[in-house]
C-alpha cells in the first residue's frame, strides 16, 4: 500500500440525495478508487453514483478551534424561528 | 433583546466529560495516549481476524456442494474482506499506516481471534462457522456500534448490517444437514461438538482474569463484559441447537431458572491461551497462507502503480 494514496469515498444513495461520506480505500489511482470503492460499499444497492476524492487534497477546519470558529452561529440565536414570541392567535407561522 | 440567552457560549467539555455525554470522539479530536493506543489494538485485532477468518472458509469454495452454496460462500468471504477493509481505515484514521498494520499481522507480533486457528474439517463447518463464529462476532459487534470513537462506530454499523446473512446462512446449512441422512447429521453434530467451545472462547477470557476491561468499558470503548456477553450468547443458542436436534457438547449446561440463563461448564482456558501463544492446529498454516497472498500479491500492486504513473505522465501535454 505504500505508493497508493488514500481515497475518501462519497456515495449518492439514490438519485436526488447529496452524496455523503461513507469511509476510505486505498487505490493506485482514481479509477481503481471508484472500483474498489463500488466493491466495498456498494455490494447491496447502497449506491447510484460514487466520488472519490485523495485525502490529501481535503481541508479540513480544526477541532481545537470549534470554540471560537464556530463561536458566530452560537450568539445569534435570533436566526430561529423559535426566538419570535408571537400570540397564540396567529396561525401558519 | 434576549442578551442573557445569547451570551451562552457552549462550554469546552473535557475528553471524559465527552464520553460520559456519549458524544463521539472524532479522528482529529483530542484524546488521551492510551485510549488512541487501545483503539488501535482493538480495531486492528478485529481487521486482521476479519482478514485471517476468510482462510478457513476459502478452503472450502471449491468444495462446497452446489453452485448455488458456492455463490453465497464467496458473497460471504467477499463481506469479510470488506470489513477487514472497514476496519483498518477506522484504524489508519488514529494515525497508523496499513503497512504498519500488515507488518505486524505478517511477522506475527500482531493477534487476532483465535477461533480462525481451527481447521475446517468438513463441509458441515461451513454451517457450524457462520451460525456459531459469526453469532458470536455479532454478539460482540452490536454493542461496540455504540462504542465511543465516531470512525469504528460507522465501521460497525456496517458490518453488523452484514453479518447478519452469514450467520442466517450457517444456520440454514446446519439445518439442512440435521433434517439430511444419518451421516449428513453426524457430520452436523460433529461440527458442533468441535465449534462450540472455541466460539465460546471468542469473547475473550472470564472477566476476573480480563486486564483490559475496565478502563475500556470507561472509556466506552467496550459496552459490555466479556462474562455478560457469552451468557447471552448461550441463551441465545442453546434453543437453536434444540431446533436443530443437536446436542451441545456440554454436560453441566442446564437451564437455571434462578438465575434466568443457562449454566455451563468450565471453559478450558488452558487450551484457549495455548491457541493464543501461538500453538493450536493451525496457527502456522494461517499466517504463512496469509504471508504468501500477500507476497503472492506483490506483483499486481507494482502493477498498478506502474498503470497509473503511466496514466498521469500521458495527462502532462509534451513540452513542445
Ligand atoms: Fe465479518
Ligand atoms: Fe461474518
Amino acid at each position: 500500500m505504500k505508493d497508493w494514496p488514500l481515497y475518501e469515498v462519497f456515495i449518492r444513495s439514490r438519485s436526488g440525495l447529496n452524496h455523503k461520506h461513507v469511509g476510505s480505500l486505498h487505490a493506485a489511482d482514481p479509477q481503481m478508487a471508484i472500483e474498489h470503492a463500488r466493491d466495498v460499499y456498494t455490494r447491496r444497492m447502497e449506491g447510484v453514483s460514487i466520488w472519490v476524492v485523495e485525502s490529501s487534497r481535503l481541508h479540513a477546519s480544526d477541532p481545537m478551534e470549534n470554540d471560537a470558529f464556530f463561536e458566530p452561529s452560537q450568539d445569534k440565536i435570533y436566526r430561529h424561528p423559535t426566538f419570535y414570541d408571537l400570540p397564540d392567535e396567529v396561525k401558519h407561522m | 433583546m434576549d442578551t442573557e440567552n445569547m451570551q451562552k457560549a457552549m462550554p469546552t467539555l473535557s475528553f471524559e466529560e465527552r464520553i460520559e455525554k456519549d458524544e463521539k470522539i472524532e479522528a482529529r479530536d483530542w484524546m488521551p495516549e492510551e485510549y488512541r493506543r487501545t483503539l488501535i489494538r482493538q480495531i486492528s485485532q478485529h481487521a486482521h481476524s476479519e482478514i485471517v477468518g476468510m482462510l478457513p472458509e476459502g478452503n472450502w469454495v471449491t468444495r462446497a456442494p452446489s453452485l448455488k452454496r458456492k455463490a453465497i460462500l464467496l458473497a460471504k468471504i467477499q463481506d469479510e474482506a470488506g470489513h477487514g477493509l472497514y476496519l483498518y481505515a477506522a484504524c489508519e484514521t488514529l494515525g497508523v499506516s496499513r503497512d504498519d498494520l500488515l507488518r505486524e499481522l505478517h511477522s506475527g507480533k500482531a493477534k487476532y481471534s483465535s477461533i480462525f486457528n481451527y481447521p475446517a474439517l468438513t463441509w458441515a463447518d461451513m454451517g457450524a462457522i457462520g451460525w456459531l463464529v459469526d453469532g458470536a462476532a455479532i454478539m460482540n459487534q452490536i454493542p461496540l456500534c455504540r462504542t465511543s470513537y465516531g470512525p469504528y462506530v460507522r465501521a460497525m454499523v456496517r458490518i453488523c448490517k452484514e453479518e447478519s446473512f452469514h450467520q442466517r446462512q450457517g444456520y440454514e446449512i446446519m439445518l439442512t444437514l440435521s433434517r439430511g441422512t444419518e451421516v449428513q447429521r453426524n457430520m452436523a453434530q460433529d461440527a458442533l461438538n468441535r465449534w462450540w467451545w472455541p466460539s465460546l472462547m471468542m469473547f475473550g477470557p472470564g472477566d476476573s482474569d480480563s486486564v483490559h476491561s475496565l478502563q475500556n468499558l470507561r472509556w466506552k470503548i467496550k459496552r459490555f463484559s466479556n462474562d455478560e456477553l457469552r451468557q447471552r450468547f448461550v441463551d441465545m443458542t442453546v434453543p437453536q441447537a434444540d431446533l436443530l436436534g443437536l446436542k451441545i457438547p456440554d454436560p453441566r449446561l442446564c437451564w437455571n431458572p434462578e438465575r434466568n440463563h443457562y449454566d455451563f461448564g468450565p471453559i478450558d482456558w488452558d487450551e484457549f491461551w495455548n491457541v493464543v501463544k501461538g500453538n493450536g492446529p493451525c496457527n502456522r498454516e494461517r499466517l504463512s497462507d496469509r504471508v504468501a497472498a500477500y507476497e503472492n500479491g506483490a506483483w499486481v500492486r507494482d502493477a498498478a502503480i506502474a498503470h497509473a504513473q503511466k496514466q498521469r505522465s500521458k495527462q502532462v501535454p509534451a513540452a513542445s
